[in-house]
């Protein structure tokens, strides 16, 4: 245990000593205070003259800015911040030959691969609480709401899911710099894994829909069909950490939402008028639809992890 | 009689290729043994598994009485290593990385500062004690290491080309230290290296390897008698060692 704890106090220590993680701090605060600010002003004169809605406090999270909403932002974001903190745990060591200073030491040779990532993880858990409190302090002061108990609990799971998706994303990119000797290379690999998650995924269980359970064109085109192309879609979607963490935070963060579906088959008059009847749903049921998503992230994390923990033990250790 | 390092049958095998071929050598608690070999032979590849970095495909090995691949920690506490290319964290000053080193050894936080100190004295590093590694010169370089492997109080230390490319001071100081580490302080020295005459200079006796095979063992004397046949005074390790390497390694009887 000894070992752990230094490894990861060191790795720790550098992590937020780094040029590289300051600058990255700077960039994702620079961004995301804009933002804030822009949809915090945006708000307040929305809802001027009107008696507050609820729930005001979470659409900080959720309403657009001048790009993007503050939700998206962090997801796109916080998959970089994963790979800029692990693309190079192992392979720098290895390449400035520290690695086989390091395994030479009295310390189990898992201690190093377990500290670099509990320290990876620590450090994102950190930054993301960073930025939810400043935006969320911003919106104090801008929008003059106090968020509520059924909020801060929203934003709780929030942060936790988050933290496990970039998890996710850090565990990449230290499988690939323990995989790849240049730094480059590992680089490039995790954000090529990034680019098709992200992009292509959606593109490919679509089509694997279309091959496996396929909507019959023409007359008979049944309600049935159409479902069940639709579950084999979003059964194939689930390997994706994307978008499994969108339906997620989409449904914590809104708590009008009920379903991660978003084929809905009404038009536009019936869903103003079903939206008049809509009420919240609590934390706890909202946290019940997206359970098996944050089960299957974890999953998804703590396997990638697993492989990089295997691959890292069984490695040939040369300092020539 | 104490023996710091002792193998046996002790073989390595990279799929087909043999690397290390039924080593079996031992090693006096004390000792200064010279390994000798040229580029290849397997020098490196039997000083990792002695350490317990590389595990053997079979035979055993013992160094201070533990089994390096059965109890890696054991021997870990009590062996230091000064590889070829040594490698620190460039960011961090020298008495940062001996303070990281340090405490992954489970030395007290408390005796840290003095006991830095004293070895980077010990080495001639403290005017340079406060500046980035990544600064230092290649014979800076190797006495930080040197530094980092007394750290632990080692028992045997192994040493891979701990002279090459340090200039004619450094070389004769560090020849020196290797010495004094045996005579004064009872380390084990296991080091290996091309340069036959400093080998010659501190060696209480030495092995040559050749492809994988130990083909000679013994203080220098003894193998000149045999290879050389005689029993004069001035005879040099590289006329014995260039005998061996060209005659290979012999064929198993």
């Amino acid at each position: 245990m000894r070992g752990l704890w230094v490894v990861y106090r060191k790795e720790l220590e550098d992590h937020f000593s780094s040029t590289r993680s300051i600058l990255l701090l700077t960039v994702i605060l620079m961004v995301g205070l804009v933002t804030a600010y822009t949809v915090g002003s945006g708000l307040r004169k929305e809802l001027e003259g009107m008696a507050k809605p609820s729930l005001v406090f979470l659409l900080l999270f959720t309403s657009t800015g001048a790009v993007f909403s503050l939700a998206q932002f962090i997801a796109f974001f916080g998959p970089l911040i994963g790979m800029v903190l692990g693309f190079d745990a192992i392979n720098r060591e290895r390449s400035a030959r520290t690695l086989s200073k390091l395994l030479s030491q009295p310390i189990y040779r898992d201690a190093v691969i377990n500290g670099k990532f509990l320290a990876g993880l620590t450090t994102i858990a950190i930054m993301l609480l960073a930025i939810v409190v400043l935006i969320s302090g911003i919106g104090l002061l801008v929008l003059g709401v106090v968020p509520g108990w059924e909020e801060i609990g929203r934003m709780v799971v929030y942060l936790v899911v988050s933290v496990i998706y970039i998890g996710f994303w850090l565990a990449l990119a230290i499988l690939c710099s323990v995989l790849f000797r240049g730094m480059a290379t590992s680089a490039l690999a995790t954000i090529a894994l990034w680019i098709f998650f992200a992009f292509f995924m959606a593109l490919v269980a679509k089509q694997a829909a279309e091959v496996i359970a396929p909507i019959p064109s023409g007359a008979s085109e049944s309600p049935e069909a159409i479902l069940k192309n639709d579950q084999v879609r979003s059964i194939i979607s689930t390997v994706s950490p994307v978008i499994l963490y969108s339906e997620a935070t989409g449904i914590v963060l809104d708590p009008l939402r009920k379903t991660t579906r978003s084929l809905v088959l009404m038009g536009p008059m019936e869903q103003l008028s079903i939206s008049r009847f809509q009420s919240p749903l609590p934390l706890i049921q909202s946290a019940l639809i997206v359970a098996p998503h944050l089960v299957s992230l974890l999953a998804i994390t703590l396997v990638c992890f697993g492989i990089s923990y295997a691959c890292f033990m069984r490695q040939e250790v040369r300092s020539t | 009689m104490d023996l710091a390092i002792e193998t046996h049958e002790l073989t390595k095998r990279y799929g087909t290729q043999i690397a290390v071929n039924g080593l079996t050598l031992d090693v006096k608690q004390g000792e200064i043994f010279g390994f000798l070999g040229p580029n290849g032979a397997g020098k490196t590849t039997t000083l990792l598994m002695l350490l317990g970095l590389s595990e053997p495909t079979s035979g055993t090995a013992r160094v201070c009485g533990h089994d390096p691949a059965r109890e890696p920690l054991h021997v870990k506490r009590l062996v230091g290593y000064l590889p070829e290319s040594v490698g620190f964290y460039e960011d961090m000053t020298a008495e940062q990385n001996l303070a990281y080193v340090a405490r992954l050894n489970g030395i007290e936080k408390s005796i840290l500062p003095r006991k830095i100190e004293g070895l980077l004295e010990q080495v001639g590093l403290v005017a340079e004690a406060r500046k980035r590694v990544g600064a230092y010169s290649r014979g800076m370089r190797q006495r930080l290491g040197i530094a980092e492997v007394l750290l632990k109080d080692p028992r045997v230390v192994f040493l891979d080309e701990p002279t090459l490319g340090l200039d004619p001071d450094g070389t004769q100081k560090m020849l020196d230290f290797i010495v004094g580490l045996g005579r004064e302080k009872g380390i084990t020295v296991f080091f290996s290296s091309h340069l036959l005459d400093q080998v010659q200079r501190i060696s209480d006796r030495v092995g040559i390897m050749l492809k994988g095979n130990l083909v000679a063992v013994g203080p220098i004397q003894e193998l000149a008698k045999q290879k050389l046949g005689v029993d004069q005074e001035r005879f040099t390790l590289e006329e014995i060692y260039m005998r061996y390497f060209r005659e290979g390694v012999p064929a198993p009887s």
